[in-house]
């Protein structure tokens, strides 16, 4: 089984999340990660969905969504021309002791504190999923408080970038 | 031109050559009610919402036009449920209009409140909640073309009840446009040449006939194409009347149901090609073994089916219609090997014709054979879910494409006699028989009081084994006989549900009184009901 990434551009209509939702709950698709948000058209949001399964798995998904009303367009990226960013909240606790240790990780990742308090940290990581497990692996010892992460959003390189999406849609 | 949001409703279903709705009323959907009586529209009420789904479901297999069911809110549009899943299963275009509790109420758990859309999303093609009353005739516009193109399927359109009231200014919507809903692929030429190719390289080619073919009204074509490459073919439960039973080249349905000679053949066949079919597990139990021993080709409009439950060689996404008109240049001069077309035809033998025995009971196989030779080819025959449909199947010989109904994939008990109402309503000229089991026809019986109300003088086929025959038939043969809960014990006498209701009514206790008990309810004008008594035993292949 291999991960795969899609992205899904969809109608802002009511309940549009729901039925992506149940479309992977029913027909029993695994999904790793949802990710949605608006586009530059604000009546359009752009789903980046991860899956995990065989290629005859991504092929039904990727019919399926297509089946849906309020799907526009679904595509499937290929990791080698595709860049895709998660975003992550950590965290971690901190206390001045170890602080300078936490920051030097911090620096090294190009993550920032945003949050500081006299026992805990926020970190903000932005990076690629495996970025933020290593990240994720270094700050553990210090003990993780909370964790959240929004999930893979992505996109194609522009050099790639299939143009059979009208300009005009979006 | 003013009107109001549930007037507007109105116009549209009008729009679309509807001449009939099918429903039950309440409070959230009293303002399209009544709206109702100052239109042209005819409403039929159903005595469950369940009915008007599968009435309105078999108005369309008759008409063409897309049949409307309509509910109240909370649990009139529940009772829906079971008939839009029916539709979306066989791939049925219905629209279906829900009442609302007033949008300040939604969400709020309000009396008869009910999220329709959540729970249709599974069974639906689409749905929509109306919010803005402006909107109403593009979304009812909108659920039309959803629901009739492409591989059609049910819509639902929740409507809450202040929205109904508001006046809009209405005006007949522009064709629908939606942004993600492409439905009229053109069929790729280079994937039916890759047919052509696998059909000219088979020494055994079998042809599946699916609901798709009756769907896009290609059984003239279909039967052409058949034809002229001397073809075998087999059908789904779906597929029934696409070819009529009696063709040469017909073998019967296929699968766990079906006859020895269609079974025979898919077994053996080097090129399996599925048309208008879906692989259900019920036409094609092992699909693993059946694409290691044959070339598989799959031809359907919805590229979602292509390749899901079956790997395929070569697949066709589009139109049935234009596919075969397609082939037909690209398979000039191909035929099939006539030894293989004279192997399927002589394995027809493996199933005998019924006779006529001399057994307490009516067989009912030789019953349905004997009712398809007393009546006219324009006859419409529904079924329930159970033996009597696969008795139906099986041994009733249809002769016109669309003239059997039947719920395929979801297996609804209680579908063949509102289904049966809806069909006599949109064809009162045409005789229209519904066959029942016991069991089924109590699960919809109160709709004997929708047929009498709309004057639809159905003819009525009880099959009475006093048990739900092909659940005692699984208990018996896999479950060591230990029956449980499949005697129907005190079930009704039905000479007097018949009395009750107004209906002519007649016996058939054995296959001797078969022949008269038949003439008898085809030559008595109105409702007959012809309870024909059959052996619990009886098996139903
Ligand atoms: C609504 C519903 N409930 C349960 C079933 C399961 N089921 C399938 S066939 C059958 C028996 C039907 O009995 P009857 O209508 O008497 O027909 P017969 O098999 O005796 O011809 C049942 C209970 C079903 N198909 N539909």
């Amino acid at each position: 089984m291999a991960k795969h990434i899609l992205n899904a551009l969809v109608e802002n209509h009511a309940g549009i999340l729901a039925k992506i939702a149940g479309l992977f709950a029913r027909r029993g698709f695994n999904i790793d990660s949802l990710a949605v948000g608006v586009t530059q058209n604000p009546q359009i949001s752009s789903a980046t969905i991860v899956v995990d399964g065989d290629a005859q798995t991504v092929d039904q998904v990727e019919k399926q969504l297509s089946k849906l009303i309020d799907v526009i367009h679904v595509q499937t990226l290929a990791p080698s021309c595709t860049v895709s960013r998660e975003l992550s909240l950590i965290k971690v606790a901190c206390t001045a002791k170890n602080r300078a240790e936490i920051m030097q990780i911090v620096d090294i990742f190009r993550a920032n504190i945003i949050d500081i308090s006299d026992h805990a940290v926020i970190i903000e990581m932005t990076g690629t999923g495996s970025k933020i497990d290593a990240f994720e692996e270094m700050v553990r010892p210090y003990t993780i408080l909370e964790m959240s992460r929004t999930g893979m959003i992505a996109m194609l390189r522009s050099k790639e970038d299939s143009k059979n999406i009208d300009d005009s849609v979006l | 031109m003013r009107i109001t949001a549930a007037e507007a409703i109105l116009k549209m279903i009008e729009k679309q050559g509807v001449s009939v709705v099918f429903g039950y009323p309440g409070a959230t959907n009293a303002p399209i009610y009544d709206a109702l009586h100052k239109t042209k529209l005819r409403a039929v009420l159903t005595r469950n919402e369940q009915g008007a789904a599968h009435a309105a479901s078999s108005y369309f297999k008759m008409t063409g036009n897309i049949g409307v069911c309509m509910a109240t809110s909370g649990p009139g549009a529940t009772n829906l449920v079971t008939g839009i899943a029916n539709a979306y299963m066989d791939s049925i275009p219905l629209v279906a209009v829900t009442g609302q509790v007033a949008c300040q109420m939604v969400g709020k758990d309000a009396f008869q409140e009910v999220d329709i859309t959540g729970v249709t999303t599974p069974i639906t093609k689409h749905n929509y909640l109306v919010k803005n009353a402006d909107e109403i005739p593009k979304i009812m516009a909108e659920a039309f073309y959803i629901a009739g193109t492409g591989r059609p399927g049910p819509v639902v359109v929740d409507v809450p009840m202040d929205v109904q009231l508001q006046k809009i200014n209405f005006r007949f919507p522009d064709r629908p446009n939606i942004l993600g809903y492409s439905p009229q692929k053109p069929v790729d030429p280079a994937q039916v040449q890759l047919l052509a190719s696998a059909l000219k390289e088979a020494k055994r080619p079998l042809i599946v006939a699916g609901g798709g073919i009756l769907c896009a009204g290609a059984s003239c074509e279909f039967l052409r194409f058949l034809e002229r490459l001397a073809l075998p073919a087999v059908s789904t439960l779906m597929g029934i009347s696409a070819v009529p039973s009696a063709h040469r080249q017909f073998l019967g349905m296929v699968g766990l149901h079906g006859t020895k000679a269609a079974n025979f053949a898919f077994d053996r066949a080097d090129l399996v090609v599925f048309m208008g079919a879906r692989v259900s597990d019920r036409s094609a139990s092992n699909p693993e073994w059946l694409s290691e021993h044959a070339k598989i080709a799959h031809v359907d409009i919805d590229p979602a089916e292509i390749n899901k439950n079956i790997p395929c060689d070569v697949s066709v996404a589009g139109d049935i219609k234009d596919t075969l008109f397609m082939l037909e240049e690209r398979t000039a001069g191909v035929c099939c090997p006539a030894d293989w077309l004279d192997m399927c035809t002589k394995a027809k033998a493996l199933d005998p014709v019924p006779k006529a025995g001399n057994s307490a009971y009516t067989n009912p196989k030789y019953f349905l054979k004997m009712l398809s030779e007393a009546v006219g080819e324009d006859t419409v025959i529904s079924t329930e879910v159970g033996q009597n449909q696969i008795w139906t199947a099986n041994h009733y010989r249809f002769t016109r494409p669309n003239t059997f109904l039947t719920s395929g994939g979801f297996g609804t008990m209680g579908y063949g006699l509102p289904a049966a109402i809806g069909a006599k309503i949109a064809r009162p000229e045409a005789t229209v028989i519904a066959i029942e089991g016991d069991g089924s026809f109590q699960m919809a019986m109160p709709e004997l009081a929708a047929m009498k109300q709309a004057g639809a003088d159905l003819k009525i086929v009880l099959f009475v084994n006093r048990t739900l025959g092909m659940v005692r038939e699984l208990q018996r043969d896999h479950y060591g006989a230990n029956y449980t809960s499949v005697d129907l014990g005190a079930y009704p006498k039905y000479d007097r549900i018949a009395a009750a209701y107004d209906i002519a009514y007649g016996a058939v206790r054995s296959d001797s009184e078969a022949e008269n008990g038949i003439m008898e309810m085809l030559k008595t004008d109105g409702p007959f009901l012809l309870e024909v008594f059959v052996d619990p035993e009886e098996n139903t292949l």
